[in-house]
């Protein structure tokens, strides 16, 4: 499950990166390159700058007047933060799930049309197609085939997280960006989760956000460690929790501190 | 003296038997009225009252020019006031983080939201009514729009408040433009909320008499035509309830009922609708 590929692609390059709340600098200075179809893990304690980190790679933060970033985001060599670079086009290339299931109050179907409607125009049967494709790739199909029409927001909580999965993916993202998606989640539904981001790496460029130490060691194969805003230390996941050359990281991973 | 839990105790049960005393007492003038209601309107609420128009002194007849005329008023009023409100307050909980204009609008329409009536009847009096040089139908239906307006963008900014900021975020996500979180997302998300409160703002014109008094005035007879002076319960209730003749109060105390009833039953609906939104989610 680990890296094993010496050179993997680089798929998002973070250089520079500096990130403010108003006049508080959430990330100091944060330099890192996100490999191509792997799983990236972000961990760290509350606070320390990882979800807002995350939330940079599809300029999330805009929806927010206060909110601001400096420094690049490349994704395959184009900085995502030029103000130039079309926002919608970027999110449609990146997708996202949050902590929280976020269901659209419309019916299974249409959650996973919406985001494909908006930048592509199929036929009723192509759509079906994608709807069938989609959820099948989410581990989802065989529990909602017959409910199509159905409320989004009827399903189970760990059904409602797997069906804002294939929402993202309907879309063909190239990065995947999964805030916390299991911490409201139960142990069954978390492995189901972890199943799918083993499989969806063979097509995705994966970015998690994890308080789980344990999942991340599980699912990912390169792993960032975050503290205050900074960028620790950054390595493939076995080095990072076996080897760690930083105090730091290893006080956090051994439970020592955090 | 007594111990903690004992203390506790006593003091649940006074707060307690506070509440319950004040609520008795709402309820006790409520339940007065609708029983008051009930025992003067119910034996006259005949068939007639829906089938004839309002009659002189001295002779029977019924109030349906009044019911029609109330309908047609409060229907255009909500329809003319309705879609203002919900793209008001779309714009003051969507667009409104940012700027002065959401803040002196917010503010505006609370002072609209608690105006008197009256002066609102006055005000389309004075700008409509004078202008076309007679009492209409159109200037009921104006005044009773103006009273909708703000308390639709009272709970359609409320209700859309209420949807929580990760279904923007989700619906921003997928690249979708503005536009589009706010009608395929938001909007639907809060239309239960929304339904609502349109039926509140009706049931809160469905009883004003002031605006109506300035403007449509009153018509002792059968109109369908919104340029002329429209009947209406609340000014033919306050007008009859006034006269000294026995048979027109007795269609006062009918149409009394009607109004109380419909309102009664708005509100009810109101409150399954929001309920059912509720406990979807």
């Amino acid at each position: 499950m680990h890296a094993e590929t010496a050179t993997p692609n680089p798929k998002l390059i973070v250089k520079d990166l500096n990130f403010f709340y108003g006049k508080e600098r959430a990330l100091k200075d944060i330099n890192l390159t996100i490999p191509e179809k792997m799983v990236t893990a972000f961990i760290g304690p509350s606070g320390c700058g990882k979800s807002t980190l995350l939330r940079t790679f599809n300029r999330m933060y805009q929806l927010y007047p206060k909110q601001s970033a400096t420094g690049e985001v490349l994704l395959d060599g184009q900085n995502l933060l030029d103000k130039k670079q079309d926002l919608n086009m970027l999110r449609a290339k990146i997708g996202m799930v949050f902590q929280k299931p976020t269901p659209f109050p419309m019916s299974i179907y249409d959650n996973i049309a919406f985001g494909v409607k908006l930048y592509e125009k199929l036929s009723r049967n192509e759509m079906d197609e994608r709807v069938e494709w989609t959820l099948k790739k989410a581990a989802l199909w065989n529990e909602v085939k017959d409910k199509l029409k159905q409320s989004g927001t009827g399903l189970s909580g760990g059904q409602q997280q797997r069906l804002c999965i294939a929402r993202a993916i309907a879309v063909k993202p190239q990065v995947l960006l999964l805030d916390e998606p299991t911490s409201a989640l139960d142990p069954i539904s978390t492995a189901n989760i972890e199943k799918l981001v083993d499989e969806l790496k063979q097509d995705f460029t994966i970015v998690i956000v994890t308080h789980n130490m344990q999942q991340a060691a599980r699912i990912s194969d390169f792993t960032a460690y975050m503290y205050l805003g900074e960028l620790i230390e950054f390595g493939d996941t076995s080095t990072v929790f076996t080897n760690p050359k930083r105090k730091e990281t290893e006080d956090y991973i051994t439970g020592r501190f955090g | 003296m007594f111990d903690l839990y004992t203390r506790r105790r006593i003091t649940n049960l006074v707060s307690l038997g506070i509440s319950v005393l004040t609520m008795a007492f709402g309820l006790f003038w409520l339940g007065w009225i609708l029983w008051t209601l009930l025992a003067y309107g119910l034996p006259h609420l005949s068939l007639s009252v829906f089938t004839q128009t309002t009659p002189p002194p001295g002779s029977t007849g019924g109030l349906v020019n009044a019911i029609f005329g109330s309908l047609m008023m409060t229907g255009l009023g909500v329809l003319i006031g309705t879609p203002i409100g919900i793209l008001a307050g779309t714009y003051l909980a969507e667009f409104g983080q940012r700027g002065w204009l959401a803040p002196l609008t917010r503010f505006i329409n609370d002072v609209l939201l608690s105006a008197p009536s009256i002066v609102i009847g006055m005000f389309v009096y004075e700008v409509y009514v004078v202008k076309v040089g007679h009492f209409a139908g159109w200037g009921g239906a104006f005044a009773l729009a103006i009273i909708v307006i703000p308390v639709v963008i009272r709970t359609t900014e409320n209700m859309l408040r209420l949807v929580p900021n990760s279904l923007r975020e989700a619906a921003a996500a997928l690249g979708a433009p503005q536009w589009k979180i706010i009608n395929f997302v938001t909007l639907r998300a809060a239309r239960a909320g929304i339904l609502t409160g349109i039926l509140l703002a009706v049931a809160r014109v469905s009883g004003e008499t002031a605006p109506l008094l300035f403007t449509a005035l009153n018509n002792q007879f059968w109109s369908s035509n919104m340029n002329q002076p429209m009947a209406n319960l609340p000014v033919v209730i306050f007008q009859f309830a006034m006269s000294p003749y026995d048979d027109w109060q007795s269609l006062a105390w009918a149409g009394a009922l009607l109004i109380t009833v419909s309102v009664l039953t708005l509100n009810i609906l109101a409150r399954v609708l929001f309920r059912q939104q509720s406990t979807h989610h």
